[in-house]
């Protein structure tokens, strides 16, 4: 209570200055008693403007306060409902035609920044210098590799694709964290929640999921391995292989449930193979800085250009790619619809 | 051919627009599908066709359904939640 008359002595009745009174009132330890006790002192001068209807010249300097104290304590009463609100909309007619400036100023730098762009495919362009020379003349000779992508991402620059992999797998990581649910404490909610969509699941014979994925599943994954595989010949790549494994794992389990597809993949298979992956690439990766850090594994022997087995250390790094991203795609998917892998 | 690229832009940016104005966050999800497919056939044009692969997978699938199942989450495929 004392803190409340501290305010009713301190907040002046200007309009402007409520937020800091209520950060002041914050600072100084305002606790929610306190705000249980505000409406009361809200309620008074109410009261007394009930009470002396006439003189309403004088009931006039009360109601700021009362409009302070609202805004102080946000709201619990139909008044304070109606001015926070009347308040907001003010808010957002101001917001916006701030935003619409904001976006106009924003849109007519970005548009004069594409005049200024050199044309497209012109050959005095600044991408066009020695960089991408280099890459392009001597890539298949170091590399081994004739996606000239690949070869770069996965050779000279394997490092920051390596940084790209752990990036990803410490976000399934987070995720993990956030949403398993835990094996010790039973959650009933969840358990219960999980049961009913798995009754819904079994009831619900949705003909055309199942029959399209039945048809398409193994397709997509045929395709993403073949993408994988062919990474340093045609373009595509561990990444993208891995993306399409995933999303053709993500429609096998919509459609055929989660049972089936956790004989295949638990939460500890997930996590060996991913990790397995991951090792591997950064025993490739450590090997290369063994050699002199020139090329990924110089004296490994390239093979016969378009070949599969060709391009050096490219293929085996694909494949941990691939593995790491299809298990973190499936992963993200799982943990989101069922909270466990 | 430019005709093609002309008219995939424009989808693109009425996409875009649509996007951001569409009331339904399940509507704003499908359309935000509809703008990757999009974008990834001007990848293609664009001669990167490692770049179309990925933003058609991950663009138009992946991040599709897991926005999805965060509707779902948060109750709002219904219909009636969103706004």
């Amino acid at each position: 209570m004392s803190n409340s008359n501290y305010n009713k002595d301190k907040i002046p009745s200007t309009h402007s200055k409520a937020p800091w009174n209520a950060f002041v009132g914050w600072v100084n330890g305002d606790t929610p008693e306190d705000k249980f006790e505000k409406p009361e002192l809200y309620q008074a001068p109410k009261q007394s403007h009930d009470a002396h209807n006439e003189e309403s010249a004088v009931q006039q300097t009360p109601m700021p306060q009362a409009e302070n104290e609202q805004e102080y304590n946000t709201d619990h009463t139909e008044q304070g409902h109606f001015l926070l609100k009347e308040k907001f909309t003010k808010f957002y007619k101001v917001y916006i035609v701030i935003a619409v400036i904001i976006g106009c100023f924003v849109v007519g730098i970005l548009a004069y920044a594409v005049c200024c762009l050199p044309p497209y495919g012109y050959a005095e362009n600044p991408v066009n210098n020695e960089v991408s020379e280099k890459y392009l003349e001597d890539g298949l000779e170091d590399t081994g590799a004739t996606n000239a992508v690949a070869g770069m991402i996965l050779d000279y620059r394997a490092f920051d694709t390596f940084g790209e992999s752990t990036v990803l797998f410490v976000a399934v990581i987070a995720v993990t964290m956030l949403m398993k649910r835990s094996m010790n404490k039973k959650d009933e909610e969840g358990e219960r929640l999980v049961a009913h969509e798995t009754e819904i699941d079994k009831k619900d014979q949705n003909l055309i999921l199942k029959y399209g994925a039945m048809i398409l599943v193994p397709f997509i994954i045929l395709f993403g391995v073949y993408v994988i595989l062919n990474g340093h010949i045609s373009p595509g790549g561990g990444f993208s292989g891995g993306a399409i494994i995933g999303g053709g794992l993500m429609l096998y389990a919509m459609a055929f449930g989660h049972e089936k597809i956790s004989k295949i993949i638990t939460y500890r298979s997930f996590t060996v193979i991913t990790s397995c992956a991951l090792l591997t690439y950064a025993g490739c990766k450590a090997y290369s800085f063994y050699t002199g850090a020139n090329h990924l594994g110089g004296d490994i022997p390239k093979g016969i250009a378009g070949a599969i087995l060709s391009g050096g250390f490219i293929l085996p790094l694909n494949i941990c790619v691939g593995i790491t991203v299809a298990f973190t795609m499936y992963g993200f998917y799982s943990l989101f619809s069922k909270g466990d892998i | 051919m430019i005709i093609l690229e002309f008219a995939l832009i424009t989808f693109l940016i009425v996409c875009a627009i649509a996007f951001t104005f569409s009331k339904r966050l399940l509507t704003s999800v499908i359309i935000f599908m509809a703008y990757s497919l999009i974008m990834s056939i001007i990848w293609l044009i664009m001669e990167s066709p490692d770049l179309a692969i990925t933003e058609a997978a991950v663009g138009a699938g992946v991040t599709s359904v897991l926005l999805f199942l965060a509707l779902k989450k948060v109750n709002a495929l219904k219909g009636k939640k969103d706004e």
